[in-house]
């Protein structure tokens, strides 16, 4: 310091200023910094999680974080750019008015829809009703696709096309969503690799690295040892049981393969368990509530229950699943990170595959076309006049269905278990013990959520609020619930290989998505009688009839784009190109290879 | 820093707080070394007292958060952390070292520490990563090579302040 100060003086006033100055603008741009880390949507309550329970659940806060941000840009996007102009045009405001294009060519009974608004004098409990199955009043709001029955909106001079903007909006949330997923996935993936291409290295790294510095609190130091130990305990276990599995003998190793397969067989026939029941509950659920509605026998209080039989059947699938899958697993003696590995995988296919089952039998309740059912219109008109809205109730019916579920899980059954622990000392209730924050079935639980929400946009185009509010409130029902009820995990996961994780699974989820959306906007025809796609024949067909509008020069560049001319040389193209990144891939390994000869 | 440094001495010696030497038990009050399992040893290595009593003046103060801080290179960092593993203090780090460094890890008390077998493999597994003329010992070089491959020293290394 004394040598600092003496350089001080003999330097010129010019270049005291200067760093003066210099260090002056390193302190605010710290402040600056430390101020906008408040910005952020609940750093804080993150951040005191992750002191407190480690990193694992604290990555399980941000995906949840994410997951609302998400929701509310789709939310954006659907109302400014489908209900919005509705809104305007249908309270007149900026000059604007609707047009309704006369229906051409469709047979008078296709068109005939009339849901009933509840006009007139019901019962109270009547809106109860509606507000649960998404019928009534709820069906002529802007929430469901039966509101958007309009062909253009003029605004001022302008031409505003509703069903092309309907459909690019769709396209554009999916895009959205895929883009943004992929570019979190992306860095976890580095690190992941990084991680994972030096095993050589993992036992230096953990102790000499291990150590987290930046820890203040005591109770997040005791936290960080017991990781380390457990992770230190497990990679020696691990080892040890690698060397055991190479020593098998032939026999053990034939008897494990049986055992493996016939577990495997085991959890296929549960699996089909599930999709048949799926299947015949939806079926009957949609027949007698259909039923009821033509009868008009709406008093039925069994009614609601009859039409949430599918959620409740999907909710116990999801729940019991789970269980079976985890006492299965062991049996099958694999090595402890490859069963967790393995009992996530197929938690995860039970879950969006039930989706997948659901959605099957509604179409086929919706193409049900034997006995000339759909004739004039491609669809099973009397039954499903507007099918789309109805595929959104059932959308609509799962989301809140799980929403209630979160809510009553907790609230029925943590809370008594944690008082009973804690106030009864009697050792059959100490046996289950404070439970701990099970990440895996949470975040299952929210990716679950947001592939009903993807799904069911294009059918209830205001649902991504409902997702964003149910997100939000999640949040403060599961911090409370962590730090009111859960101790501590005894086995700390490392937060970066979580990550990483759930982003893949959101996006198989979202991949999943597509195909049901796919299948609605190409193949099966629209409801005549209701929503934007009334003129044609399915929702896709109103990109084709854009691009014939436009000049003949657009129109044949675009043609020729999707023609085999160019489609098999950029097919091509793209292959080489991937086939010279994984070479160079190989080369760098060969090499970093080498390196290490070299030095050992 | 300055004021953090002076609000751990004594009332009367703060006016004179440049030359003043602090007491280690009043540095570990401090809240980044409450927690810290390697707090003794960080005292010893950064203190320059002749006395070997571990006090720190304002200068050694100002060294251990520079070497802790950001903008410390890797080196450095490598340096200081090889001195504070290196429990008895002879230049390298022998068995005996990563025994405790092992100990310090997982905590104080009898049931946070790994059984004798364990911490033979686990030892074993280190050596045989990072000694790289096997004499059984990591001298400062080995030490620095393997640190610089490990993608979690850099981050968890520093003190964010």
């Amino acid at each position: 310091r004394d040598s600092q100060q003496a350089e001080t003086e003999r330097l010129s006033r010019w270049k005291k200023w200067r760093r003066t100055s210099s260090k002056s603008l390193k302190k605010a741009v710290s402040e600056v910094k430390g101020w906008s880390s408040y910005l952020v949507l609940w750093q804080r309550d993150i951040h005191s999680i992750e002191g407190k329970f480690g990193t694992g659940i604290q990555s399980y806060f941000s995906f949840l974080r994410f997951l609302v941000l998400l929701n509310f840009i789709i939310f954006t996007f659907m109302f400014s750019f489908v209900t919005l102009p509705i809104i305007i045009s249908k309270n007149g405001m900026f000059n604007s008015t609707i047009a309704y294009i006369s229906p051409k060519n469709i047979e008078d009974n296709c068109t005939i829809y009339e849901p009933t608004g509840n006009k007139g004098l019901v019962y109270f409990y009547t809106y109860l009703k509606d507000l649960f199955s998404g019928t009534g009043f709820l069906e002529v709001t802007s929430l469901f696709y039966g509101y958007y029955t309009v062909d253009a909106v003029w605004i001022s001079v302008m031409r505003y096309n509703l069903p092309l903007a309907y459909l690019l909006a769709t396209f554009a949330y999916l895009a959205l969503s895929f883009l943004w997923i992929v570019k979190r996935s992306v860095e976890g993936f580095m690190q992941n690799l990084v991680h994972d291409a030096d095993p050589f290295q993992s036992y230096c790294n953990k102790v000499f690295a291990g150590w987290d510095f930046c820890i203040t609190d005591p109770n997040a130091a005791r936290l960080k040892h017991r990781s380390l130990q457990y992770e230190l305990q497990t990679d020696l276990q691990e080892e040890k049981l690698k060397q055991k599995i190479a020593e098998r003998t032939m026999k053990e190793k034939l008897r494990i393969y049986s055992l493996r397969i016939f577990i495997n067989i085991i959890v296929l026939a549960i699996l089909s368990g599930c999709f048949y029941s799926i299947y015949r509950v939806t079926v009957f659920s949609q027949e007698n509530s259909n039923v009821s509605i033509r009868n008009d026998t709406r008093t039925d209080s069994a009614n609601l229950l009859v039409q949430y039989l599918p959620s409740m059947v999907i909710t116990l699938a999801n729940f019991i699943g789970p269980q079976i899958f985890s006492f299965l697993i062991r049996f099958e003696d694999y090595t402890p990170a490859f069963e967790i590995k393995l009992t996530l995988m197929r938690c995860v296919f039970i879950r969006l595959a039930n989706i997948g089952v659901l959605m099957f039998s509604l179409w086929s309740q919706i193409s049900d076309c034997g006995a000339d059912k759909c004739k004039p219109c491609g669809y099973n008109y009397k039954l499903y006049p507007c099918w789309e809205s109805d595929v959104g109730q059932e959308m609509y019916k799962l989301m809140i269905f799980d929403f209630i579920v979160i809510l009553a899980v907790p609230l029925f059954l943590d809370f008594p278990k944690k008082l009973l622990v804690t106030h009864c000392s009697c050792k059959l209730i100490q046996l289950f013990g404070q439970q701990e924050f099970r990440i895996s079935d949470n975040v299952l639980e929210i990716i679950y959520g947001q592939t009903i929400c993807w799904i069911g946009t294009f059918f209830s185009p205001l649902l991504p609020v409902i997702a964003t509010i149910k997100y939000f409130i999640i949040f403060y029902v599961k911090k409370i619930i962590l730090i009111h009820t859960c101790k501590p995990a005894t086995r700390p996961i490392r937060a970066s290989g979580s990550n990483f994780f759930f982003l893949v699974v959101l996006l198989i989820g979202l991949l999943l998505a597509f195909i049901p959306l796919g299948v609605s906007i190409a193949h099966i025809p629209s409801s005549k009688a209701c929503g934007p796609f009334r003129n044609f024949n399915t929702s896709w067909e109103v990109i084709p009839d854009t691009i014939l509008e436009f000049p003949t020069v657009v129109q044949q560049i675009l043609f020729s784009m999707a023609s085999e001319a160019f489609a098999v040389p950029f097919f091509m193209i793209i292959c080489i190109v991937m086939f010279y990144f994984i070479a160079l891939a190989r080369a760098h390994k060969r090499v970093v290879e080498q390196l290490r000869e070299q030095l050992v | 820093a300055y004021k953090r440094f002076s609000e751990l001495l004594p009332r009367e010696e703060r006016e004179s707080a440049f030359s003043a030497r602090v007491p280690k038990s009043h540095i570990l009050t401090l809240p980044e070394l409450r927690a810290n399992p390697f707090q003794e040893r960080i005292c010893h290595v950064f203190s320059t007292s002749e006395t070997g009593d571990d006090s720190m003046s304002f200068e050694d103060f100002l060294d251990m958060l520079s070497v802790f801080s950001d903008s410390a290179t890797s080196d450095i960092k490598s340096h200081y952390a090889f001195r504070i593993f290196d429990f008895d203090d002879d230049g390298t780090l022998d068995r005996k070292d990563l025994e405790q460094l092992v100990n310090c890890l997982t905590g104080q008390g009898e049931e946070s520490r790994l059984s004798s077998a364990e911490m033979e493999q686990l030892i074993q597994n280190i050596l045989e990563e990072s000694d790289i003329d096997k004499d059984g010992t990591i001298n400062l070089s080995e030490f620095q090579h393997v640190v610089s491959r490990s993608p979690d020293f850099a981050r968890c290394g520093g003190l964010q302040r």
